[in-house]
């Protein structure tokens, strides 16, 4: 304690010694000191790196705009929609409030997925950094609650159908599903209980969680420390005052560069806001401009774009039950990514070519997938959609294979059991009727497959990880 | 307001029934290939939007309202004085309420068959270009109890307001195969009665209310507009100053390091 306490001398300034007075009651120079000025963060912080913080402030952001919308809002059936309108046209700056806080939905959305693939990069999920990315995305499901029912709120066409879609989700569940739908709406159809208690969850209780689990993250960060570019520990090289050689204090020289990362984080958080706050129907849906009507479904319904991807893999099987464990598997599977890549290097930077054309191919995955959710559901996008899902969770098998320098005959096997798995899925669903469409998509898995189980075996070369760097690079 | 209504329906059923003989192609058909056009939006434009309020209030505003949309704000926006904004407002009698009518609900769904909708936010619900396409397509269909139909609205319950400016047409399209599909090609409008505008008139007449309804979609648009390149101007002078401010910080940072630049 007695290090960090400032001592008041008589000719000390009045705010050093109310530091002082401050300090001997609560540790606060020494949170300061532990937390920002004395937390030394790598020297190679790249692009990627600046997607936590403004994580943040878009969280900062949802909270301030969310409490002023809360003031105008009314969470009831007859007048939510009216409501909107009223803090759009009435209310002073409503219109700025408003678009804030949904160009802010859309953003951290943006900015958390950006943050998440960072991890990917880096291999930040690994050892001992296994709980923070847990944490983190046990943040990633509370956003997604939190934005799912947020957007219920405007009580919009696709704010009733999409609650309507998602809640029905959990009547897929064998035997308790139909009494755990009524239980979540609160009535046997998605009604003013479901909007008000929404509601509740909506501005108290997941922001909350939210707030806590976001301390909890940045606790466990700052206890085993950054990771970087180059997922070399920095703490394996000290100086003679016992300071990581490669880091330096997150202030002043992070709380800088973040400084910038925010300034063009907001010019094109402004631009949206005040240029294109629909973003041309992707940020605020046209059909959420009318008003919801249970008895008459939108020709088309689906989510906000930071859904899709899962929405996509949802619909993309005609069994409803089969759809939602491969929704809900998308997600849970990602909790488990420390345990499925247990290669010991971190960065992709020096791992085999061929884990990086993976990496690389997962992101494109992940893109498509978005973009086929945002499609209507034909027969064909639901088979695209089908295909592109089988990618994605062969993205975390073909993972899990590199990671333990497979033998050739590792290679082989892996290659078919997932073709017998992905053709066993065809047969499960064969339509006669749509035989050439299922022929020809096959292609889209099978070429994966072959490039990333059967070409490894022709390029050896292309499985060969880099040396790393015992220290830090930078570029 | 009611009398007003039947009138016009009972005028126009008379009309297009005497037209059943005269248009052979005129039975309800779903269409295919029907292009929208672009709408003359120009929220800058005063004379175009009190044109286009003038056009709401006489055309639309006996079945349609504007029930988030203040007569004083209206005012406000269209820079009207008390006494213009007074010949507007013929129905209502205070300044400060919404631009609703007396049109009841559930009658106009006796009616029409569904309540007319509110237009606040119609050209954010459909788009501007919807709206001034739609407004323009009505055709003879003595099928329909109103006795036209819409070729961007299949069976639209809303009779053609604009029947007397625009005149009656009717359409002529064509059966083709479309991926294997028999469906309707639009080919083209003949018209059927002259209408008391010219056709240059009458497009102008429907662009102004298009512009108008725009307007009341999102009536702080143009402030959003004009405010944005001053938040956006100071965000860019942030970011310079942000950046200037890091590359003094970290100059030293990238001369001690040994693999620095």
């Amino acid at each position: 304690m007695s290090e960090t306490r400032t001592l008041p001398t008589p000719s000390a300034g009045w705010g050093r010694r109310l530091l002082g007075w401050i300090d001997d009651r609560f540790p606060l120079t020494k949170l300061w000191k532990s937390q920002v000025s004395e937390y030394y963060a790598p020297i190679n912080f790249n692009f990627w790196y600046f997607f936590g913080s403004l994580a943040l402030l878009v969280l900062v952001n949802q909270i301030v705009t969310g409490i002023f919308l809360a003031m105008s809002y009314q969470p009831n059936t007859h007048l939510a929609f009216g409501s909107i309108q009223y803090i759009m046209r009435d209310v002073h700056w409503g219109w700025l409030i408003r678009y804030l806080h949904t160009t802010g939905a859309s953003l951290f959305f943006v900015v958390i997925y950006l943050h998440m693939f960072r991890g990917l990069l880096y291999g930040s999920y690994k050892k001992p950094r296994e709980l923070l990315w847990i944490l983190g995305m046990l943040i990633y499901v509370c956003l997604m609650a939190e934005a799912f029912m947020g957007y219920l709120m405007p009580w919009g066409q696709m704010s009733y159908w999409g609650a309507v879609v998602i809640t029905s989700l959990f009547g897929a569940i064998p035997w308790i599903g139909s009494h755990l739908v009524i239980w979540i709406r609160g009535d046997f159809g998605v009604s003013g209980a479901t909007l008000n208690r929404f509601f509740a969850l909506h501005v108290v209780a997941i922001p909350l969680l939210l707030v806590f689990l976001v301390l909890c993250h940045l606790m466990a960060l700052h206890e085993v420390g950054s990771n970087n570019p180059d997922g070399i520990e920095i703490h394996d090289h000290l100086d003679e005052n016992g300071k990581p050689v490669d880091g330096v204090p997150f202030h002043p020289y992070y709380t800088v560069k973040d400084l910038f990362g925010v300034g063009v984080f907001l010019v094109i958080f402004a631009i949206i806001v005040f240029y294109a706050p629909t973003l041309k129907g992707i940020f605020i849906d046209p059909i959420n401009y009318k008003p919801a009507n249970f008895l008459q479904t939108p020709p088309d319904i689906h989510p906000l774009w930071y859904f899709t991807p899962y929405y996509a893999i949802l619909r993309s099987f005609p069994n409803k039950l089969f759809g939602v464990t491969a929704f809900m598997l998308a997600i849970v599977v990602l909790f488990f990514l420390p345990w499925i890549d247990r290669h010991p290097i971190k960065s992709v930077r020096y791992r085999a070519p061929f884990y990086r054309i993976l990496l690389m191919a997962f992101a494109a995955t992940f893109l498509f997938l978005g973009y086929i959710g945002m499609q209507p559901a034909t027969l064909f996008w639901q088979k695209i959609g089908l295909r592109m899902a089988e990618i994605y969770f062969l993205f975390f098998v073909t993972a899990w294979t590199y990671a333990q320098s497979p033998t050739r005959r590792r290679l082989l096997v892996t290659f078919g059991v997932c073709l017998a798995l992905i053709l066993w899925i065809d047969w499960r669903f064969y339509l006669p009727s749509i035989a050439s469409l299922i022929w020809w998509t096959l292609l889209i898995p099978l070429c994966y497959l072959v490039l990333f189980y059967l070409v490894p075996l022709l390029w050896p070369g292309g499985m060969r990880d880099r040396t790393v760097p015992t220290r830090v690079t930078l570029r | 307001m009611k009398m007003q209504i039947q009138t016009r329906l009972v005028v126009l059923g008379v009309l297009t029934a005497g037209l059943l003989f005269s248009a052979p192609q005129s039975e309800a058909i779903q269409l295919t290939g029907y292009p929208l056009e672009h709408a003359p939006i120009n929220l800058t434009d005063t004379a175009s939007l009190q044109r286009g309020a003038r056009t709401f209030v006489n055309y639309c505003m006996g079945c349609h309202t504007l029930q988030y949309q203040r007569w004083s704000q209206l005012g406000k926006r269209l820079h009207l004085d008390h006494q213009a904004l007074r010949e507007l407002m013929f129905l209502q009698t205070k300044p400060t309420q919404m631009m609703t009518n007396a049109m009841p609900v559930q009658e106009a769904t006796r009616w029409f068959g569904a309540a007319p909708p509110d237009l606040s936010v119609i050209v954010d619900q459909k788009g501007s270009n919807w709206v001034y396409t739609y407004l323009q397509s009505f055709y003879v269909d003595p099928s329909r109890p109103t006795g036209v139909n819409n070729a961007v609205f299949y069976r639209v319950a809303m009779p053609d307001p604009f029947w007397q400016t625009q005149g009656l047409q009717r359409i002529v399209y064509r059966r083709v195969r479309h991926n294997g599909y028999l469906v309707n090609q639009f080919v083209k409008f003949v018209p059927v009665t002259k209408g008391t505008l010219s056709p240059r008139a009458f497009r102008r007449q429907v662009g102004d209310l298009t512009n108008f309804l725009a307007m009341v979609s999102h009536p702080d648009e143009l402030k959003r507009i004009h405010l944005g390149i001053w938040v956006i101007a100071f965000c860019v002078v942030f970011t310079i100053l942000a950046y200037a401010l890091k590359r003094e910080y970290w100059k030293d940072v990238h001369r001690k390091h040994p693999h620095g630049k």
